[in-house]
């Protein structure tokens, strides 16, 4: 790419650029060629790194204010909520900003799936994204402990009973992680160091994300392979950043109305109440962003392959790129799986719905068809689908829509000179 | 675009009937128009202060408050009285303070910085004197309680008779708006059980919205500033949005493209 050419106009730029190059980093930030056609599905990445900002940024802030022992943990919280200046409003957004953040990566990871972003050559940026989803989840939920609550409480065991699962040595694993024989102070003390710890785990693993995504460019709503730069892409600078800030603030004004009139609305009731051992909350539920997990997790009678298909469910996502056997990037042209794309967002859907309802009933039944559904989606109906669909013809480039294209620039260049 | 709004909106719809599942599977609760509700929702500062003197008179022999101090009495988006009455609200409490130079703990006057004082030592001397059963603490009840306010004000005027077929044990009382019905507390309001200085008739109904309102205050005590502060935000939001907009359409208007 051009921009390793890229020198400093003034003779102090060129000599520090010569020893580190951060100029030469920014320029080809800036001058970044971005295919012109993305939609506004391809903004949540600039809205994950705000979103992740923003919780680092609130969350240095309450750490300040909160104290991580058993017996003041609530009460520090509360302190935050009446006597801190703007304490109020700094929870606030840190709280409901874990679940923009999983709206956002939600939206991400299925704008994703429907346009085929996994595929060769962005495997790497796709596992990368999967790890900081895996990590992102492990942040929440530790954080959702530290308020010392109920939710928070009987959470932390139900979640961490889950390794009892593993056999021979779950037992021992379980009192490992609790650091005693029950959730306690201990348990709350390590999750607030690996709950402040995570972040800056997820913000080395953006970077190389980011980086990842940089050497083949970003995939577009076409799917097509593009020359980069050309008349088919944009640089970042102006044209992506405008067009990201644009869309991060409509995505503020959903968040700031969360934050200012219905601050508590994503949260559960339960959580106000300070933590107690000694009595179970009727209902235990994670928070809405993990229900999809919690519902396949339940559904399965056995403890040991319920966790199995909980963890699976989740890891499945990691070997997509090879599941999915079809050639086409797009669903823009792979009628077929356009169709089981939204069934398969429906299902997920329908799994986070019955996540939250009793496991009994109509409600455990719809959650193992589902359940089912799930893996058949990625492990039956994807493979074979990329050998039956019959996909349509796909463009040349984004600027020439001829047909007759492929997903590979190589065998794409190899028509357009055979056109000629 | 106008698909990206209908995602979003059906994913919050989702996410918040979700989170009323629980809530609503019961009985319908009471409804009455809250002033702080909405986006200029305020309280009503003569209700605060209504709902103070119900929490103080009758809740306050058995509930606590222990995140409340006597000074956000006076302090602004509260009940707002004035110094003086929060002083002497204050001082008309017995505090215990100490060790002084014997080492002897003493009681005091209380005073604006002190906690609200608690009806019992500890949870265990609370269970003792209630039958074995907490009375919880109020700071903040009505966010520790799936319905809210609502699910509050219903309670307080709750207490029924128990429908033929449902037997109580000694100091249980039935109440339709209870989760299971069953509960430890006696109906804690009646007519005219307050005197209130402002001449408000102490209904059972008006002693439940003013004493919830209380409870909406002490459970948010920040409400006020949340909401005026909420609309600024957003109003400036979307004020910058559309200039954004406009900016991003000049700026795009140079490529062939669609944004």
């Amino acid at each position: 790419m051009s921009d390793h050419d890229y020198r400093p106009k003034s003779k102090v730029g060129q000599w520090f650029n010569d020893r580190l190059p951060l100029l030469t980093l920014a320029n080809h930030l800036t001058d970044y060629p971005t295919p012109k056609n993305l939609n506004y599905w391809w903004t949540f990445g600039g809205i994950l790194t705000f979103c992740l900002i923003t919780q680092i940024v609130t969350g240095l802030t309450l750490a300040m204010h909160y104290i991580a022992h058993a017996d003041m943990a609530f009460e520090s919280v509360e302190h935050i909520m009446r006597d801190v200046n703007y304490g109020w409003l700094i929870r606030y957004i840190h709280a409901n900003g874990a679940s923009m953040f999983f709206l956002a990566v939600y939206i991400h990871i299925f704008r994703s799936l429907f346009y085929g972003s996994y595929k060769s050559p962005r495997e790497i940026i796709w596992i990368l994204g999967i790890i900081i989803y895996l990590l992102m989840m492990a942040a929440a939920f530790m954080g959702y402990v530290l308020p010392w609550g109920q939710m928070s409480f009987w959470g932390a065991t139900v979640i961490t009973n889950l390794f009892s699962a593993i056999p021979l040595v779950g037992e021992g694993i379980v009192t490992w992680l609790w650091g005693g024989y029950s959730v306690d102070n201990p348990t709350l003390t390590r999750f607030f160091t690996l709950h402040y710890l995570i972040p800056f785990l997820i913000l080395g693993l953006v970077v190389l994300h980011i980086w990842a995504l940089h050497v083949p460019g970003n995939n577009n709503p076409v799917g097509i392979d593009i020359k980069k730069p050309s008349k088919d892409t944009v640089p970042f600078h102006p044209y992506i950043v405008i067009k990201d800030g644009f869309a991060l603030l409509m995505f503020m004004i959903v968040f700031a109305f969360f934050v200012f009139y219905a601050p508590n609305i994503l949260g559960h009731a339960d959580n106000y109440i300070e933590a107690n051992p000694m009595v179970t909350p009727a209902h235990i539920v994670p928070e809405w962003y993990l229900l999809p997990f919690y519902a396949i997790l339940r559904s399965v009678p056995d403890k040991l392959l319920g966790v199995v298909a909980m963890l699976s469910a989740i890891l499945i996502l990691a070997v997509l790129p090879w599941l999915d056997t079809s050639k086409i990037r797009s669903a823009v042209f792979r009628p077929l799986y356009k169709q089981f794309y939204w069934i398969l967002v429906a299902d997920v859907l329908i799994l986070g719905y019955v996540g939250a309802m009793p496991a009994e009933g109509l409600y455990l039944l719809i959650a193992r068809v589902a359940t089912a559904y799930y893996f058949l989606h990625f492990l039956v109906i994807l493979p074979v689908l990329g050998f039956k669909e019959k996909t349509l013809p796909i463009p040349l480039s984004i600027t020439e829509p001829v047909l007759g294209g492929s997903p590979n620039l190589a065998t794409a260049r190899n028509k357009e000179s055979k056109i000629e | 675009m106008k698909n990206l709004y209908k995602f979003l909106s059906i994913i919050i719809i989702i996410i918040a009937s979700n989170s009323y599942s629980f809530a609503a599977e019961k009985v319908e609760y009471l409804k009455t128009d809250w002033s702080f509700k909405g986006l200029f929702g305020k309280f009503d500062r003569a209700s605060l202060q209504r709902g103070y003197q119900v929490y103080t008179e009758v809740c306050a022999s058995c509930h606590s408050m222990k995140y409340l101090s006597y000074r956000n009495l006076a302090e602004q988006g509260g009940p707002e009285f004035s110094e003086a009455q929060a002083k002497a609200i204050a001082a008309s409490f017995e505090v215990t303070d100490g060790p002084n130079s014997d080492g002897e703990m003493f009681t005091r006057p209380g005073k604006l910085s002190d906690k609200f004082v608690m009806p019992y030592e500890n949870v265990k001397a609370a269970q003792a004197a209630n039958g074995g059963a907490y009375p919880p603490d109020m700071s903040v009840l009505v966010k520790a309680r799936g319905g809210g306010v609502d699910y509050i004000y219903s309670l307080l005027q709750g207490y029924e008779e128990a429908p033929v077929g449902v037997t109580l044990d000694d100091g249980v009382y039935y109440n339709k708006y209870m989760y299971g019905n069953k509960i430890r507390m006696a109906a804690p309001l009646s007519d005219g059980l307050v005197e209130y200085g402002d001449g408000t008739n102490a209904t059972v109904e008006q002693m439940s919205k003013d004493v919830t309102t209380f409870l909406m205050w002490s459970a948010e005590p920040h409400l006020e500033s949340r909401h005026q502060m909420g609309f600024k935000a957003i109003v400036y939001l979307i004020i910058l949005t559309v200039l954004v907009y406009f900016s991003m359409k000049k700026i795009w208007s140079r490529v062939e493209s669609e944004v």
